[in-house]
C-alpha cells in the first residue's frame, strides 16, 4: 500500500523516514496541535512550498534543466484562482474557469519556451527564461486594471471557506472555513506531490534522469530528448500553476511580491539545493526547514544580534533581515560539499553505516 | 594577409533602426532627445555586459552573480565620492570629473579584487559544470548583495550627480542631458580600448585564441589559467565601472541594483553572440534604442520590446548577431 503510494521509491534512509514522518504528522495535524493564525500560515506555505519546489525538482534534479521562469507559472496559477474569485459574489464556477484558464496558458507558454529554447544549451535557456519571466512579471505589474498593480488583489472567496463560517470546536480550536481551506491545501498538496513522485518513478521518469546523465546517450538510445525535455517542462509547469492556486486560495491575496517576485525563485533554489536536486523527498525536508527559518530564525539571530551588540560588522552580519546571507553561504557550502543535499547526506549514511 | 570579408549587416543595423523611427516619431527634437537616451542607455549596459561576454566565450563560464559586481562598484565608488563631497559640488568641470575620476578607480580596484576572489572561492571548484556553475554563481550573488547590506546598511543611498554634469544642454528644440552625454563618451571609449585592445596587441591575440580553442593555447605554451583569472578580474572591474554610470544615471543606490538589470545584460550577450564584444555593443545600443523607441510609440509594447527584439534576432541568426 505505502508502497505503491508513493510509487516504489522509500526514503531509503530510517532517519530521513523519520523526519519526513514528523513533518507530514505536523502538517497534518497542524491546525490541532498549535494555537493562532501564524503556525497555521506557517504550516499552508510550507504545504505549497513543497508542491512548488518539487514541480521545480522535476526540471532541475531530474532533468537538469535550469529555469528561472518557474515563478512565472506559480504566478500565472496564482492570479487564475485570484481572478476567478475577483466580483462581489465569489463563485466556484467562475474560479474553475480561472484556474483552467491559467493551466492552459501556463501549458502553452511552458511548451512554446520549451520548444524555442530547450534546443539549446543549458546557460541559453537559464538566461531566457530569465528574460521571460521578468517580462511577465512587469507585465503583470503594469496592467493594473486587471491584477491590481504592484498592490496585487485581495478577494473574497466563498461563504464555505470563509473564518466566519464556523463548524464547532475541535481539540481546543474552533474549526472554521480557514481551517477547512488548510485541509484542502494539504490534501491538494499531497496528492500533486504524489504524482509528481509518480512522475519520476515512472519509465518516462527514467529516460528525464537519463537526459540529465547523458543527453548524447539517450539520444542515441532512439529517444527524442528535445521532446521529453519539453514534457518535463510542461508538467512542471502545470504543477507549479497548481500551487500558486493554492497560495491564492490561501492567501486570498494575489500580487506580484508574492508571487513572480525574483525572491520567491532564489527561495526555490535555495530550498531545492539544500533539501537535495533529484530526490523529490529533499522538497519536503528543505521547505519545511527553509520556511520554519524564515519564520523562527529571525528572531534567533536577533537574539544573537544583541550578544554582540557594539561589534561593528559582525553586530550587522547577525541583524534579523540578513538572514539570506546565511542561507546564501549554506547554499555554497551545498553545492560543493555535499550536492544531493540533505536528503542524500542521509541516504549515502544509510548505505555505509557506522561511516 | 588576406582576411574574411567583414561582416558589415549587424554595425549597419544600429544606423538604421534611428533612421527608420525618424518618420515614426514624426519630431527632430523628441527623435535627438529619444536617441540620446537610448544611445546613453545602451552605453551603459555595454559597460556591464562586455566584462561578462568575454569571460563567458573565454572561460565557458557564465557568472550570474555579475550583477552583484554592478551593485558593489556603485557603493565603492560611494568611499571616494563621499570624502570628496567638496569638489563634486564646486562647479569646475575639471574638479567634478576628477573627483569621479578617482571613484571610478576605486570602483574598478574593488570589484577587480572582489572578481579574483568570486573566481578562487566560488567559481573555481565547478569549472566545466554548467549546472552548477548557474547555481553556484546565483549562491554567490545573494551572499554579495546580501555583504553590501551588512557593510553599507540596508537603506537606500543617494548618489547626486556633480554639479557641472547636471541639467541638460539645449540643442535648437531638443534638450540633451549632460550626464547622457558622458555615459555615452565613456561607453565609445570603453569600446575602442578593448577592440584595440583585442585586435592589436599580443594579448589580445592570446584572448581570442583562448575564446576559439583554449588547448591549443595551452598546447603552445601559454598558461592559460592565468590569462583567465586576468580576465575575469578585468571584466569583473568593468562591471564595476558599470556600476558606477549605472549609480550616477539612477541617483540613488540599492545592493540589488546591478540584479535588476541583469535581465537586459543577458539579452544584450544573447542577441550580440557569446563572446563577442562587438556583438555586445551592437546588441547592447540596439535594444536601449528600441526600449526607447517603442516606450515612445507604444507604450504598452515597450513591455516586451526586450523579448520581440531578441526572438527577431534569433530567428535571423541563431547564435547572435557576431555569428553567421
Amino acid at each position: 500500500m505505502l508502497n505503491t503510494l508513493l510509487s516504489g521509491d522509500l526514503p531509503r534512509s530510517r532517519t530521513l523516514s523519520v523526519l519526513l514522518l514528523v513533518v507530514v504528522l505536523g502538517l497534518a495535524l497542524a491546525p490541532f496541535i498549535t494555537t493562532g493564525a501564524r503556525p497555521l500560515n506557517t504550516a499552508a506555505t510550507i504545504c505549497i512550498y513543497i508542491v512548488l519546489v518539487a514541480s521545480y525538482d522535476l526540471l532541475i534534479g531530474y532533468t537538469g534543466i535550469v529555469s528561472f521562469a518557474h515563478t512565472m507559472f506559480f504566478g500565472i496559477g496564482a492570479y487564475g484562482v485570484g481572478l476567478g474569485f475577483d466580483s462581489p459574489a465569489p463563485a466556484w464556477s467562475s474560479m474553475a474557469l480561472g484556474l483552467a484558464a491559467a493551466l492552459a496558458l501556463a501549458l502553452v507558454l511552458a511548451f512554446i519556451i520549451g520548444l524555442f529554447a530547450l534546443r539549446v544549451r543549458a546557460i541559453f535557456y537559464a538566461m531566457i527564461t530569465l528574460a521571460v519571466a521578468s517580462s511577465f512579471a512587469v507585465l503583470a505589474s503594469q496592467m493594473s486594471e486587471w491584477t491590481g498593480g504592484e498592490d496585487g488583489k485581495t478577494f473574497d472567496v466563498p461563504d464555505l471557506l470563509s473564518p466566519a463560517n464556523e463548524f464547532g470546536e475541535f481539540m481546543g480550536r474552533i474549526v472554521d472555513g480557514k481551517v477547512l481551506t488548510y485541509y484542502i491545501v494539504f490534501f491538494c498538496a499531497v496528492l500533486i506531490f504524489l504524482a509528481l513522485l509518480r512522475v519520476v518513478n515512472s519509465p518516462f521518469g527514467r529516460v528525464l534522469q537519463a537526459i540529465r546523465e547523458n543527453e548524447f546517450r539517450a539520444e542515441a538510445l532512439g529517444y527524442r530528448t528535445v521532446l521529453y525535455r519539453i514534457a518535463a517542462n510542461c508538467i512542471g509547469a502545470l504543477a507549479a500553476a497548481l500551487a500558486g492556486a493554492l497560495m491564492a486560495l490561501w492567501l486570498r491575496y494575489v500580487g506580484p511580491r508574492t508571487t513572480l517576485g525574483f525572491e520567491v525563485m532564489t527561495d526555490i533554489l535555495l530550498i531545492v539545493v539544500i533539501g537535495g536536486m533529484g530526490t523529490m523527498y529533499g522538497s519536503v525536508i528543505g521547505a519545511a526547514l527553509f520556511i520554519l527559518a524564515n519564520n523562527y530564525l529571525k528572531s534567533l539571530m536577533a537574539k544573537a544580534a544583541g550578544a554582540v551588540a557594539g561589534v561593528p560588522l559582525l553586530e550587522s552580519a547577525l541583524h534579523p533581515d540578513r538572514w539570506l546571507l546565511w542561507l546564501g553561504i549554506l547554499f555554497i557550502l551545498a553545492i560543493y560539499f555535499f550536492p544531493s543535499g540533505i536528503v542524500g547526506k542521509f541516504r549515502r549514511q544509510a548505505v555505509r553505516p557506522g561511516i | 594577409m588576406p582576411s574574411v570579408p567583414r561582416d558589415t549587416i549587424p554595425m549597419l543595423l544600429v544606423p538604421a533602426l534611428m533612421l527608420a523611427m525618424l518618420p515614426l516619431v514624426g519630431s527632430m527634437p523628441t527623435w535627438v532627445t529619444l536617441t540620446v537616451a537610448g544611445l546613453a542607455m545602451g552605453m551603459m549596459i555595454f559597460i556591464m555586459s562586455s566584462g561578462l561576454t568575454l569571460v563567458f566565450g573565454l572561460m565557458d563560464v557564465l557568472n550570474f552573480g555579475h550583477g552583484a559586481f554592478v551593485s558593489v562598484g556603485a557603493f565603492a565608488a560611494t568611499l571616494v565620492l563621499v570624502p570628496m563631497q567638496g569638489w563634486l559640488e564646486a562647479d569646475s568641470l575639471g574638479m567634478n570629473l576628477a573627483a569621479l575620476g578617482l571613484a571610478i578607480a576605486m570602483a574598478m580596484a574593488v570589484t577587480a579584487v572582489l572578481g579574483l576572489v568570486f573566481e578562487r572561492v566560488i567559481i573555481m571548484p565547478v569549472y566545466g559544470q554548467h549546472l552548477k556553475q548557474i547555481l553556484i554563481t546565483m549562491g554567490g550573488m545573494i551572499v554579495v548583495e546580501q555583504l553590501i547590506h551588512v557593510i553599507w546598511g540596508a537603506d537606500h543611498k543617494p548618489m547626486p550627480l556633480p554639479t557641472a554634469l547636471r541639467g541638460a544642454f539645449v540643442l535648437g528644440d531638443a534638450a540633451i542631458e549632460k550626464y547622457r552625454l558622458l555615459a555615452v563618451a565613456v561607453g565609445v571609449l570603453v569600446f575602442i580600448v578593448l577592440t584595440l585592445l583585442l585586435n592589436r596587441t599580443k594579448l589580445g591575440l592570446l584572448i581570442r585564441a583562448g575564446v576559439e580553442n583554449g588547448e591549443m593555447v595551452e598546447a603552445l605554451g601559454y598558461r592559460i589559467r592565468r590569462l583567465f583569472v586576468a580576465v575575469f578580474a578585468a571584466g569583473s572591474a568593468l562591471a564595476g565601472l558599470g556600476g558606477v554610470m549605472w549609480g550616477l544615471y539612477k541617483e540613488t543606490l540599492t545592493a540589488t541594483m546591478g540584479g535588476e538589470v541583469m535581465v537586459m545584460v543577458f539579452i544584450t550577450i544573447i542577441i550580440g553572440g557569446l563572446g563577442s564584444v562587438s556583438g555586445c555593443f551592437i546588441g547592447a545600443l540596439l535594444m536601449a534604442l528600441t526600449a526607447n523607441y517603442a516606450g515612445f510609440l507604444a507604450p504598452k509594447l515597450a513591455l516586451v520590446s526586450h523579448i520581440v527584439l531578441m526572438i527577431a534576432i534569433l530567428l535571423w541568426r541563431p547564435a547572435g548577431l557576431s555569428r553567421k
